[in-house]
């Protein structure tokens, strides 16, 4: 473990900027781009499951 | 067990549910992983100090940008020789993620080069031929998105991405044919091999993750894409999972 403390971790030895610019960028377009296939898919999922009222239709 | 079976994109379509979840998972899991290694175990470099740290997910996101795009140009392939509806329609749920894999490298490297280079881009073969990658990706959604008839719209779109496919090699090898800034395919950046181990496998594991990722994406696009395609047809009304 290199760190000593969390200031010095996110301080990333003065290249903090640039560090956490490329990873913050990279997890909010990763997780845009999960959480709108996930929330199409679910909302796929159970307007399917509801007209036929109970479980997986024939 | 007969394969072709799942060249259907109606017995295809419950497969890819139920993968999806799982790749998804693994890729979380990996990337905790991999963020912990790349973090946590592997030690600040001696040349690049901790900006290198960005290698985890610069390398991933380029090699996926490249690797997507030859599995899409594939399929494409596959879909304008054999008119296979459902190889088309994995060329297109696969041509936004890899879009996004290309403007990750380009944005990682542009936040990495600012530091150890001393500028955020140079048109020197690696940035520009990745940049062209990236350019090929929005003008294939883009056509296939101008063509109102899907049949049609899979195959002019599987033409361009088969043109473009040459630019992959050009990226691949721009740093051995020419004199470029970006540095060659190497991994080894520090001064003992044990150090480089524990980089080199924290990047390994960020690299599964985001394959892991991209197939899980990929496959519930291919789902959205199917349902929107399929509508009409009496199975797809009928589908629950």
């Amino acid at each position: 473990m290199q760190w000593n403390s969390a200031a010095e971790f996110f301080a990333m030895g003065g290249y903090g900027l640039y560090v956490w610019g490329a990873y913050a960028v990279t997890a909010v377009l990763v997780a845009v781009e999960a959480v709108t296939l996930v929330r199409r898919e679910c909302a796929a999922r159970s307007s399917r499951a509801q007209p036929e009222g109970k479980g997986r239709p024939r | 067990m007969n394969w072709f079976k799942y060249s259907s994109p109606a017995a295809f379509y419950p497969l890819a549910g139920k993968m999806a979840p799982w790749f998804l998972a693994a890729g979380a899991a990996l990337g905790a992983i991999g963020l912990y290694i790349g973090f946590f175990a592997a030690p600040t470099d001696f040349q690049q100090g901790d900006s290198y740290r960005i290698i985890f997910i610069h390398v991933p996101a380029a090699w996926m940008s490249m690797l997507i795009y030859v599995v899409m140009a594939f399929w494409a392939g596959i879909g304008l020789a054999f008119n296979t509806r459902l190889s088309s329609m994995m060329a297109h749920a696969l041509a936004p993620t890899g879009a996004l894999m290309t403007f990750l490298a380009l944005w990682t490297g542009s936040l990495w080069g600012k530091p150890t280079w001393g500028t955020w881009w140079v048109w020197d073969a690696r940035l520009t031929s990745e940049l062209i990658l990236l350019f090929l990706y929005i003008g294939y959604l883009s056509l296939a998105a101008a063509i109102d008839d899907p049949r049609k719209a899979d195959k002019a779109s599987a033409v361009l991405a088969l043109v473009g496919v040459i630019n992959v090699p050009i990226i691949y090898y721009s740093v051995q044919w020419w004199n470029t800034l970006h540095q060659g395919a190497s991994v080894s950046i520090t001064r003992s091999p044990s150090m480089a181990a524990i980089m080199l496998w924290g990047m390994l594991v960020m690299v599964f993750a985001f394959w892991s990722y991209c197939i899980g994406a990929v496959l519930l696009r291919l789902r959205h894409i199917i349902r929107e395609r399929e509508r009409h047809a009496a199975w797809a009304g009928a589908a629950g999972g």
